[in-house]
């Protein structure tokens, strides 16, 4: 199935996690943090860092790792405090 | 300080270790007393280490708000204080009426204020709304702005305070609750787990528990539990300065500066004192977050990091009980505040100073007397 | 099988389907009493059977018997009755057993006579300098994406600490044709000695022979460094090298991917924020809840089951599910008919002291200093704590007056043990004396709007909002 990336198309598998399927990409996916903007990936997969956060379909600080993947789903990568109706 | 047998001779007993009690003990060693604090958990576990932090002298009782105004000047030069800006920024707090019928209301309320000569307190027309709180609804026609008020951090202010007593060389007692309460000729005895203070002065700053105290002193008065709730948002990008109150829907917020929001407004949660616990009432922090999603677009889709609730004393004219014992001599009543004693914590600790050093105090604080509760149950020890 | 609660009441709500709250579901289920089994993940299995119905690695022999064994007790509990609800996150349990959970975008609050709280267990916090950089993760996230997605390192990779978990995953990723180029083994010398006492009961035990075999498998084809002593991870925006200090040696790798594991804890944030007592166990370095042996805790009428009761091993946790299901059975029919579990819980348990003693983490790996982060979420250092208790900090909750440590979205998770610890050293008391954060719900973030129970975008709201 196919998701957006930033708006890029990226493959992705059934059954996957929103996180999963951004590592698999190839992307360059690091969000950065609220606090200093240091970039992270996900750390725990598990739904316990929260480093994962994403925006998925325009609602911020979703838990990536806990998130199944669905058809045209669009995925924004967090870039420090989120922007207003992202 | 002297020993008194095994008993520890100080000026003052300080029982509670709120920001009143806090503040009361730092005050009383800058008068040059010896005061000692015992608070049976830490100093800020309970209401004045986990409240909304606001620094308000807007929509006050005006009995109360002599003593809001003292503080109000303490609070700009906290740091000159103790030592630390305890997180104060002064960004106003706004009250905003939802239609023209609150508006009017709060016309005469500070046309009221004007005439007893407070003018802290300016009624605002819509555009000057707007500017100040420029996410608000189209409909709301004006409000109210105290521009001198802030917030500042609840937890860091409270530590701050017990740690400049301290250093000042107040005797702080913490994890130990203070028991057997009872006055001896001149001096009030308190035991402390295994340790026993005396002195001639006693003030009662317990909180939510001061009831209890006032009771077995033969000075009850109706002292309600409450535990006002709060919730937290992740950090959203900066929309707001003031701290907003809306009074009809039990709303206030404040967003901070690292871009969380803080959500607020009296709804109350379960308290269980014994057990320093409070269980939440989710339907009502929903409607909360209901009324900030209505009112506030921008908030749409932040997340609730969390919620709590602080246990907190409330008296039934939502005003304090504050100043000496109607019964006792060497008494001292610092609680009741009912929900807005954050702010009042810095001046309350300087007048309770000047009352019990000096015997007297120029901040008109007679509105708030124990003694207005009809008949306090005689004494039998005094 | 994914949608809002059925009913408002339950005679038993099961939090978590792993292990645990599998077998329990279907036994309360079994006889009959209204069970709701709730689950944040999209399937059952817990973490030990993650993805079990839906693993794209269908072979038997990579994930090992243990895995599939997996698959039999979540189509038990599937056919049982009792009703199933995945993608649902519970954020709030009291001491009514009121519950708040959130499905499908919403919100529901539902009412139990029992709760058993089957949430398991997460990995110990690692903090090593450089632990926050992309590139490194847990071993078991690295898991999580092999059971789930099929997928497994092809970059250089560096597999560092201990415990019986680390040699699973990598025995599975090496299975599946995965990559470790080097395994960093930090299990203190000392502890060999330290856990003979426990060996027989080990020997004895069902881990012993599995345990020993995969070591074997993965030391055939990794090189493994053992007595490990000091661990760092560095680069510019993503992890470039590993270095370590072995026997005194210190040596730098290149690595662009760190899986780390020092063991797992209980997930302790549901049942704290409900008021369950807990007290630090001094074998497991972790907080544990005070339970009775059916896993009944200090608040009437919630049960603690699985890892989430003291770390025991995904078989331990299928009978402490069901020891704690039958104590909610009897609870609501007294003239049940149910068998006292007790010795194969025993039996389960069984070796569990030698492997606690055997896999206790260092202090240096656990107790950080300087500039390394603590708390993940607010960016705070072992140094910034020290200063904190320097000045007037005297436990977890009071830090908060001087730092924002704990009080981000992971609500403790990853620095919770470790604060606890490192205020404990620094003022020389207890992990028990010094005490925990004092944790509230929602124990996971939940949008406002799911809070509010309105729909995502403000087309009802419009008319009185100014947008
Ligand atoms: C959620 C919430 C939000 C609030 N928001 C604001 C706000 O924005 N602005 C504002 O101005 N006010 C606010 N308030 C009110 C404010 O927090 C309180 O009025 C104020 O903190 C009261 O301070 P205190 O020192 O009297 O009480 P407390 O902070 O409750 O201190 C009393 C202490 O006495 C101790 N004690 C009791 N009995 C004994 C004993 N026998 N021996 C020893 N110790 C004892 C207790 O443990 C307690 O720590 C809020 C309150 C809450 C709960
Ligand atoms: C990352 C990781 C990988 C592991 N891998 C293995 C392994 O391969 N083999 C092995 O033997 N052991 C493994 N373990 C050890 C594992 O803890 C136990 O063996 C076993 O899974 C414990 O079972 P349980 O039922 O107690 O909990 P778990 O299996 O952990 O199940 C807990 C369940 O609760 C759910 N949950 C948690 N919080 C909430 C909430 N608030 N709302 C709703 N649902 C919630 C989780 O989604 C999860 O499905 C692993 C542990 C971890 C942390
Ligand atoms: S990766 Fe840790 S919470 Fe998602």
């Amino acid at each position: 199935m196919t998701i957006h990336v930033e708006g890029h198309p990226i493959t992705a598998r059934e059954g996957d996690t929103v996180s999963a399927a951004l590592l698999a990409s190839g992307l360059d996916v690091r969000r950065a943090t609220a606090v200093s903007g240091a970039k992270r990936l996900p750390y725990c997969m598990m739904g316990v860092c929260f480093d994962c956060l994403v925006t998925i379909d325009g609602v911020g600080n979703r838990q990536g790792c806990l998130v199944p993947v669905a058809e045209g789903m669009q995925i924004d990568i967090q870039k420090g405090k989120r922007e207003i109706g992202k | 300080m002297s020993q008194l047998r095994d008993w520890t001779l100080v000026d003052v007993i300080i029982i509670g270790g709120g920001i009143h009690g806090c503040s009361t003990a730092l005050h009383l060693c800058l008068a040059g007393l010896k005061p000692v604090l015992i608070e049976k958990d830490y100093a800020g576990r309970h209401a004045s280490g986990v409240n909304a932090g606001g620094v308000r002298q807007l929509a006050r009782d005006v009995a109360e708000i002599p003593l809001s105004i003292r503080s109000m000047g303490i609070w700009e030069n906290i740091a000159d204080l103790v030592d630390d800006d305890c997180g104060f920024e002064s960004h106003g707090q706004v009250l905003v009426a939802e239609n023209e019928a609150e508006l009017a209301d709060f016309r005469a309320r500070v046309a009221d204020l004007n005439a007893r000569g407070f003018t802290h307190e300016e009624l605002i027309d819509g555009a000057e709304l707007r500017r100040l709180v420029p996410a608000v609804a189209e409909s709301c026609p004006g409000g109210v702005v105290s521009r001198r008020d802030g917030a500042a951090q609840p937890a860091r202010t409270t530590a701050a305070f017990r740690r400049k007593a301290e250093q000042l060389g107040a005797i702080i007692h913490e994890g130990v609750p203070a028991t057997n309460i009872r006055k001896d000729g001149k001096l009030w005895r308190v035991d402390v787990g295994s340790e026993r203070y005396a002195a001639p002065a006693l003030v009662n700053a317990a909180g939510a528990w001061a009831g209890h105290i006032s009771a077995e002193l033969y000075e009850g008065v109706a002292v309600e539990t409450i535990a006002p709730m709060l919730m937290i948002t992740s950090p959203v990008p900066h929309f707001i300065d003031p701290v907003v109150i809306l009074r009809g829907r039990k709303l206030s917020f404040k967003q901070f500066k690292n871009g969380t929001v803080l959500i607020g407004g009296g709804h109350l949660a379960t308290p269980y004192k014994e057990l320093n616990e409070t269980v939440l009432d989710w339907r009502k922090l929903a409607e909360s977050a209901r009324t900030v999603f209505e009112l506030f677009a921008v908030m749409r889709s932040a997340t609730i990091v969390r919620a709590w609730a602080g246990i907190e004393a409330r008296m039934p004219d939502d005003i304090p009980v504050f100043g000496p014992s109607a019964v006792h001599e060497g008494l001292y009543h610092q609680f009741g505040f009912s929900a807005h004693g954050f702010q009042l914590g810095p001046g309350a600790g300087a007048v309770m100073a000047e009352l019990i050093a000096h015997g007297g105090t120029q901040t008109p604080i007679g509105g708030l007397n124990i003694s207005r509760f009809s008949k306090p149950t005689p004494s039998a020890t005094a | 099988m994914s949608a809002v609660p059925k009913h408002e009441n339950y005679d038993v709500v099961v939090i978590g389907a792993g292990p645990a709250g599998l077998a329990a579901a279907e036994m309360t289920a079994g006889f009959a009493l209204s069970t709701l089994l709730l689950d944040e993940n999209a399937g059952p299995g817990g973490q030990v059977w993650r993805a079990i119905n839906s693993t794209p690695v269908k072979s038997e022999a990579l994930l090992g018997s243990d895995y599939w064994s997996g698959a039999e007790i979540a189509k038990a509990a599937r056919d049982s009755g009792a009703e199933i609800i995945h993608r649902a996150t519970v954020w709030s349990l009291d001491r009514n057993l009121e519950i708040g959970v959130s499905v499908g975008g919403g919100s529901a609050f539902i009412k139990a006579k029992r709760v058993i709280i089957a949430t398991g267990a997460q990995e110990r916090p690692f903090p090593i300098p450089g632990w926050t950089l992309p590139g490194v993760m847990t071993a078991g996230a690295a898991q999580t994406m092999l059971k789930s997605s099929g997928l497994v390192p092809d970059c250089p990779t560096v597999l560092a600490g201990q415990g019986p978990l680390l040699w699973l995953l990598a025995a599975q990723i090496l299975r599946l044709g995965g990559r470790i180029d080097h395994i960093l083994d930090t299990t203190p010398r000392a502890n060999y000695i330290a856990a003979l006492p426990h060996a027989f009961a080990f020997f004895t035990s069902p881990y012993f022979g599995k345990g020993l075999a995969m070591m074997r498998e993965v030391r055939a084809k990794v090189r493994v460094t053992s007595g490990v002593t000091e661990l760092a991870a560095s680069g510019n925006g993503k992890l470039e090298s590993v270095t370590y200090v072995a026997g005194g040696k210190r040596e730098t790798l290149p690595a662009e991917l760190l899986l780390l594991h020092q063991g797992v804890v209980p997930n302790v944030n549901l049942a704290m924020a409900a008021g369950v007592e807990h007290r630090w166990n001094e074998l497991q370095l972790c907080w544990t809840p005070v339970l009775d042996a059916f896993g009944n805790s200090s608040i009437a009428g919630i049960a603690i089951a699985g890892d989430g009761a003291g770390i025991g091993g995904a078989q331990a946790a299928v009978w402490r599910g069901r020891a704690a299901a039958g104590s909610a059975i009897k609870a609501a029919r007294s003239n049940a008919k149910v068998s006292d579990v007790s010795p194969q819980l025993r039996r389960a348990e069984r070796g569990r002291a030698f492997l606690d003693v055997l896999f206790q983490p260092a202090k240096q790996f656990r107790i950080p200093q300087g500039d390394t982060i603590v708390c993940r979420c607010e960016e705070i250092t072992a140094k910034d704590v020290l200063d904190s208790v320097a000045i007037g900090a005297t436990g977890p909750n009071q830090l908060k007056a001087y730092r924002r440590t704990g009080m981000g979205p992971c609500q403790g998770r990853l620095c919770g043990l470790t604060v606890t610890e490192l205020m404990a050293e620094a003022r020389g008391k207890t992990p028990q004396e010094i005490g925990y954060y004092r944790l509230r719900a929602p124990v996971k973030p939940i949008m406002l709007s799911e809070l509010a129970s309105l729909p995502k975008n403000d087309e009802a709201t419009k008319a009185v909002v100014r947008g």
